[in-house]
């Protein structure tokens, strides 16, 4: 059941005729694909590079290097940096408790952890208020110590990491469920201890989730508005965050230089694509040592 | 498997789910638990006046209705462009997969403003809608469409694992038992994907239940018409009525965790149905 | 796994030489509202000049804008302002009332109720207006088209109502069954509420929406100049209203950073002859005489109510007129 194994073989099969689909039914479901793409993400995506390149490429480049932007893409790559990972060992350790084991409350649980995708930004930011704020719980207390959370980068960074806080975790459940837990319990047998069946069995099997559920974390962790802005206090150069700075400069009318920051993370796309070369890469490299 | 008593030989269960549970009430229990605080400071007259009114009747609609029906949306081409993905090869192939996470990565407002200049009557797209009579930006349509703009990734990427690591081995019985390709997807490969499939489709559901951001810009807001339940927190705060505003928030909250619970208890029955 | 360690590394690295203000420096912060954006960067670097004269002292501003209430919520709620510089009064009776960090008496501490400069709502209209719109009985015509962002969300929008209210009263036998009436008819000539007044700009300007659009005097200026001279004209009507944005000092941030010196300066500042004229390039109606009889051809002549005497000041009109179940709500109930 080794993964190098089973890409061989998947290869091999897609020249069989039993387990593919006819051509035109091949053809019929990519351009279905295509165009709903194109319809929802591809279009949008032109625009938002039409209208930052709108004045040449020299005002594209001037947008970015503004101090103030530069200050934005900063604080966003800190946030981001912070939460990330902080997530990401999270919904490891979670995924395993609950995907590898049953217990009475389960499904409460993973319930729990979706969450805060159902709380709505503008709340997700607000409960920090409601916490921190000089009229909150702990608001007084923090000012007679002069601690700064909200209004400033910790309350940015709580808030980031709210938001994007079931992303890995909503990951990798269902894919560890999908997959259940002969191996784990094989290699157990076979004498490996808890950690390497771990790092040799269970990783390489949800490599693609992780990969996935960090993406998609690091995306919505550079990208959130809302909740940011409701704890940021919009202060230029200091505590706005690359999507805040961009509805800076709409507001000031500066299209093209709003476009062009928010196209910075349009390119989070190509990010996208070297990380899963790499990941294909290195599955292609292990597969050579076997 | 489906006898949990059995004893279990894996290791690390007690550690891993007592740092899932302490992570989860520091970074999420906790601060929601502000949210209910709150919202107890008003007696339960001023609650129940406060989440029914009409106008929030009315957002309610809207926002639960199109937040579904743009799930339900997103299911189906998710599924779709997950499957083209994972299976198919086709020029450009690795690009389109890339842009699929750019929802996210996009901020909400960017989003919004973009959708709605490309859906506007004089947008792209809008402009080529215009002289069948259909109007996207500033109609519950356009609701419809941030909706489904800022959920899509959700089903693409969970169920694009379950296909990349699923064993050929399901496939290849089902096919040498004379199954032919629908059979095989419906009866084997639907099975194995459902799970995948519902959790994307209730995270799609939540998200879009919440979302402020990209949908103001695109919705035109009109009063019982067009206007989404976060837009009427934000009046509330804008009137300074914390406690109002955390009221109809909880409403929202506790609507969507039945949705999302309800899922996951359908999802763990699914589960057990397939395997 | 290793590299997002290095990553990290390297971010926390950058993190730790963000700039942290030099010591010989006073800071202030201005939280603001949306459309004031160009006035205080100008404002800010003519006053850091003239500080470094008067007290030989570095003063760096930093600016935070956003729409009014919002900025209100912040400063109630711990926001370091040393100043704030809103739309409404309304919101900053709710930073005394609130949190108390400001007397009652604010308004009276600066001449003209706090307010350095006033405003007015005016149209902006399509080049070579086609629908005719000359004054507030053509926005209720049927056919035409107004954009104006949502009173419930923004401060600007409010003002646009109020006004549209007053005019309805100043008209032969005006009552408020009347006004009621003209400002719910106007308001079903609005397809699009947009929740900011730079949002209601956007949608009128780039989506090509409406026939008219009501903004501040100042915004419609700025849309002109800056989004298309050949595109728009601006349309003044019979009756306006007199908006008066207030600006006022943060006794409790001041006092604690010490900074109610340079902080008290700053706003005094505006209403000397050099900041009044920082305001009226940015098309604020100066309050100084001789500043605005300098820049009387660009403020046309026009009559303009005040919300204290017309509606019995902000607490009453947005108790009235924007509160859920006040009269807004009730002209879209069914």
């Amino acid at each position: 059941m080794n993964v190098a194994g089973v890409l061989t073989t998947k290869k091999e099969l897609s020249s069989r005729n039993e387990l593919t689909e006819p051509l035109l039914v091949r053809w019929l479901l990519i351009a279905a694909a295509l165009v709903f793409l194109g319809l929802f993400l591809l279009v949008p995506l032109a625009a938002v590079f039409s209208q930052a390149l709108e004045k040449g490429f020299e005002a594209y480049l001037a947008a970015l290097k503004e101090p103030d932007a530069l200050a934005a893409i900063r604080l966003t790559l800190i946030t981001a940096a912070i939460s990330v990972p902080l997530n990401l060992i999270f919904g490891v350790v979670s995924a395993w408790s609950i995907a590898k084991f049953d217990f009475p409350g389960r499904s409460f649980l993973i319930t729990l952890i979706d969450l805060p995708f159902s709380v709505s930004p503008v709340i997700s930011g607000l409960i920090y208020v409601l916490l921190f704020g000089l009229q909150g719980w702990l608001g007084p207390w923090l000012q007679a110590h002069d601690i700064k959370i909200i209004f400033a980068v910790p309350g940015i960074i709580l808030a980031t990491i709210f938001v994007t806080f079931p992303f890995v975790a909503r990951e990798l459940i269902p894919l560890m469920e999908s997959q259940g837990k002969d191996e784990e319990e094989a290699a157990r047998v076979l004498g490996a201890s808890g950690l390497q069946t771990f790092w040799r069995v269970t990783l390489p099997n949800i490599r693609w989730g992780i990969l996935y559920g960090v993406i998609l974390c690091n995306a919505r962790a550079m990208g959130e508005f809302g909740a940011v802005s409701v704890v940021s206090g919009h202060v230029r150069g200091s505590t706005n965050t690359i999507p805040l700075h961009v509805e800076i400069l709409y507001n000031e009318y500066n299209y093209v230089a709003a476009f062009a920051v928010a196209s910075l993370l349009g390119m989070l796309a190509i990010v996208t694509l070297v990380a899963k070369s790499f990941v294909e890469w290195r599955i292609r490299t292990v597969k050579g040592e076997e | 498997m489906k006898k949990s008593q059995r004893h279990n030989v894996l290791p690390g269960f007690g550690l891993t789910l007592g740092y899932t549970i302490f992570y989860l009430c520091l970074i999420v229990l906790i601060p929601l638990s502000a949210l209910v605080f709150k919202t107890a400071t008003m007696s339960w007259g001023d609650f129940v006046a406060a989440v029914t009114a009409p106008r929030v009747m009315a957002s309610y609609r809207v926002t639960f209705g199109a937040a579904l029906l743009a799930a339900a949306i997103n299911a189906v081409f998710g599924v779709l462009v997950a499957w083209v993905l994972v299976r198919y090869r086709f020029p450009g192939k690795r690009l389109v997969d890339a842009l699929v996470d750019l929802p996210f990565a996009l901020p909400t407002a960017v989003a919004g403003i973009t959708l709605a200049s490309v859906y506007a009557p004089n947008g792209w797209i809008g402009k080529l809608l215009e002289p069948h009579g259909i109007k996207v930006a500033y109609t519950p349509l356009g609701i419809l469409v941030a909706m489904v703009f800022i959920g899509l990734p959700f089903v693409v990427r969970t169920v694009q694992p379950v296909l990349e690591e699923m064993e050929a081995e399901l496939e290849e019985a089902a096919a040498c038992l004379g199954a032919n390709r629908l059979q095989t997807f419906v009866r084997v490969l639907f099975p194995v994907m459902l799970p995948s499939i519902l959790t994307g489709f209730a995270l799609s559901f939540a998200r879009a239940v919440g979302e402020y951001g990209s949908i103001i810009f695109i919705a035109g807001n009109m009063p019982m018409v067009s206007e989404i339940t976060p837009l009427l927190i934000i009046t509330k705060l804008e009137q300074y009525d914390y406690a109002g505003a955390t009221a109809i928030a909880s409403v929202m909250l506790l609507a969507s965790f039945i949705m999302l619970f309800a899922v996951n208890l359908l999802q763990k029955w699914s589960r057990r149905f397939a395997g | 796994m290793k590299t997002l360690i290095g990553k990290a590394l390297l971010v926390a690295a950058l993190a730790t030489s963000i700039p942290l203000t030099a010591f010989a420096q006073v800071n202030l912060l201005n939280v603001s509202y949306d459309p004031t954006r160009e006035l205080y960067q100008d404002f800010n670097s003519a006053f850091a000049k003239q500080w470094k004269k008067q007290a030989r002292e570095d003063v760096t501003i930093k600016q935070s804008h956003g729409g009014s209430g919002k900025q209100a919520r912040a400063v109630i709620d711990g926001l370091d302002a040393d100043v704030v510089t809103l739309a409404l009064a309304y919101d900053i009776d709710e930073i005394h009332d609130r949190a108390k960090l400001i007397p009652q008496a604010w308004q009276k501490r600066l001449p003209h109720n706090s307010s350095p400069y006033t405003s007015t709502i005016v149209f902006l209209v399509r080049k070579g207006n086609p629908k005719k719109i000359k004054d507030w009985s053509d926005l209720v015509k049927p056919g035409v088209s107004v954009i104006t962002p949502n009173p419930k969300t923004s401060g600007g929008a409010r003002w646009n109502y109020l006004a549209a209210w007053g005019y309805a009263l100043k008209q032969k036998g005006g009552n408020e069954a009347q006004a009621k009436e003209f400002v719910r008819k106007l308001f079903k000539n609005v397809p699009v509420l947009d929740s900011g007044a730079r949002g209601s700009t956007t949608t009128f300007v780039q989506r090509g929406l409406g026939d008219v659009l009501l903004a501040w005097e100042n915004e419609a200026f700025l849309a002109v100049n800056e989004l298309g001279k050949d595109k728009f004209e601006i349309v003044v009507p019979s009756v306006s209203i007199l908006a008066e944005p207030p600006v006022t000092v943060i006794d409790k941030v001041v006092d604690r950073k010490g900074t109610r010196k340079v902080a008290e300066a700053y706003l005094k500042y505006l209403y000397t002859p050099e900041g009044q004229e920082i305001a009226a390039r940015h098309y604020y109606r100066p309050r100084d005489k001789k500043v605005a009889a300098k820049y009387g051809k660009i403020f046309p002549k026009v009559k303009l109510l005040t919300i204290d005497q017309q509606f019995g000041g902000w607490r009453k009109a947005q108790k009235v007129h924007f509160a859920d179940g006040g009269i807004f709500d009730q002209i879209y109930a069914k």
